[in-house]
């Protein structure tokens, strides 16, 4: 027998299986025409287009892009990944507030999800390595796309917006930071509101309203929870929207070089 | 055939009445097919003047003819219209047009040439001048070599995403998150440091005074410096051996503050001072589980 190469063996594994369940009416009711799970996709470049416009996540592509900007090597799919990080991050941090109190519990809470709670350490290792490497990944996006020279025409303000994520990215990261109310997060969160009380004229305002006191106290911690897992998400969506948007809208992808 | 409401019959039946000039009984009975259709022949004649016998072509000409026998019943005494009195209409075929249309087509068979077709029309038209064939709107870019985002983009973005969910999910297995002793304002650690990525900042603040250092530097340069660059650098090029001044630029923000970050987190110990970690140990606690120089 002639030797099968591996897409001819899929091919023949696939070959029928679940043909009957793909042509289903329910499943033809959930997969929309030119989805590659419904019975009778072929290659061809009106499904390939199909793909991507009968599907409300996939929409967020064009239907074509220039061949150039497909090269992982021109954006490493640095943009790409910080976007699943906030994805994955958004995921594990929901998943973390199901065992977490914001209060003077806040200590006992993370250790009793690191050594009671099924996948508990996981998660929260997750959570957290992921949310460093968000702030990296981001940042290496920026560089990226300096070298690249895509701020420029037609692309400034979307370069804007994405310097006040970078800083909403940061902003997500500190306030997380103090959650686990261990020496690490309280010392850490109080030097950097140290910082920022060296704003001219307003330092101790600023300082104040970030701890909700003097100091860092289980005030601040409830505060920072709230920034956290709430009021920077929602800002940072907003501006992901327009910056998505303005993608596509400023022509796509810059280059080539 | 599909029943009319009465009163609409009625009405189209008026106004057929009034365009033919026959009464509106016959018009009436005429559309319900009761008696054969009026016709009116004071539409011009198409006459086709190279036929030798012009008669012969008017000859199917819709000449419906009624009946003599039924028409005065109607009493269409009034009307206008010409109805041919012929003996038999089977015959209408054989049967001259009627005179009003057949004596002209003669005189005017015998000279087609003087048939002036549209005799108002005179030559006015000269040449102004010659435009090129050419699209009104021009394209405004060139056109892209582009590709389908399904499958050359979403697939190399797949694989990307399970790349990395991958590594962090080893990552996350491997190392653990640091987890101190409950946190105590009573018990200052020292050195204090913050997260990673201010490091480099905190590190800026030895140096410098703090306004600079902890408010110009990440606002003034951060974020409003950032913010303006693309306001900034006019330059349109955006290939790299063409703007070498910004690129320079960069790098060198970039060297700075990975040095002023790399610094602070490894090689600053308690009381800020200048330790070597392969000496002195990591004095950040986000490492510690993961580098032992010991």
């Amino acid at each position: 027998m002639a030797k099968l190469t591996l897409k001819e063996r899929f091919k023949k594994v696939s070959a029928g299986s679940g043909d009957a369940a793909r042509a289903s009416k329910f499943a033809t009711s959930i997969f929309r025409p030119g989805s590659p799970f419904r019975k009778g996709y072929s290659d061809s470049p009106r499904n390939r287009s199909y793909v991507v416009m009968n599907n409300v996540l996939y929409h967020l592509h064009p239907v074509k892009v220039k061949r150039h900007g497909v090269r992982l090597s021109y954006t490493l799919c640095l943009g790409g990944m910080s976007f699943f990080l906030f994805i994955v991050l958004t995921i594990t941090g929901i998943w973390l507030m199901f065992y977490f109190r914001p209060t003077e519990m806040a200590y006992a809470d993370i250790q009793a999800l690191q050594t009671s709670v099924a996948f508990g350490s996981l998660v929260r290792n997750m959570h957290r390595w992921g949310a460093h490497l968000m702030v990296l990944v981001v940042f290496l996006h920026m560089s990226r796309v300096f070298y690249h020279g895509a701020y420029k025409a037609p692309r400034e303000f979307n370069w804007v917006i994405g310097v006040i994520l970078l800083f909403l990215t940061l902003f997500l990261s500190f306030t997380g930071y103090l959650l686990p109310w261990d020496q690490l997060a309280i010392w850490a969160v109080t030097v950097g509101g140290n910082m920022a009380s060296y704003t001219p004229v307003f330092g101790a305002q600023i300082k104040f309203g970030l701890f909700a006191g003097l100091e860092a106290t289980t005030a601040t911690l409830l505060r920072f929870y709230v920034l956290h897992v709430l009021f920077f998400p929602f800002i940072i969506v907003i501006f992901m929207a327009i910056h998505f948007w303005r993608v596509r809208k400023d022509g796509g992808i810059s280059g080539p070089l | 055939m599909v029943d009319i409401p009465e009163h609409l019959l009625l009405r189209s039946a008026e106004a057929r009445a009034k365009a033919l000039g026959i009464t509106v009984e016959q018009a009436l009975a005429e559309m319900k097919g009761e008696s054969a259709p009026t016709v009116v022949d004071d539409e011009p004649e198409v006459i086709e003047v190279d036929l030798p016998t012009p008669v012969k072509a008017e000859a199917p000409a819709p000449v419906e003819t009624p009946k003599v026998e039924e028409a005065p019943a109607k009493a269409e005494a009034p009307a206008p219209v010409e109805t041919p009195k012929v003996e038999e209409a089977p015959a209408k075929a054989e049967a001259p047009a009627p005179a009003k249309a057949a004596t002209p087509a003669p005189a005017k068979a015998d000279t087609p040439e003087e048939v002036d077709f549209a005799p108002e029309v005179k030559v006015t038209q000269r040449l102004l001048t010659v435009v090129k064939a050419k699209p009104i709107q021009k394209a405004a870019s060139e056109p892209v070599d582009k590709v389908n985002t399904w499958p050359h983009l979403m697939l190399p973005e797949f694989i990307s995403l399970m790349a990395m969910m991958a590594f962090l999910i080893l990552l996350s297995a491997i190392l653990q998150a640091p987890l101190l002793e409950e946190a105590n304002p009573n018990i200052t650690p020292n050195p204090a440091k913050a997260p990673w990525y201010f490091l480099g900042l905190q590190e800026a603040l030895s140096y410098w005074d703090p306004q600079i250092a902890g408010v110009m530097i990440p606002l003034v340069i951060g974020l409003i410096g950032f913010a303006a660059i693309p306001y900034i650098d006019r330059n349109k090029e955006n290939n790299p051996s063409k703007r070498k001044y910004a690129i320079m630029m960069y790098t060198f923000f970039l060297a700075g503050a990975g040095t002023l970050t790399i610094i602070g987190v490894l090689f600053r110990g308690p009381g800020w001072n200048w330790t070597y970690p392969w000496i002195d140990g990591i004095w950040f606690d986000d490492l510690l589980d993961w580098i032992y120089f010991e």
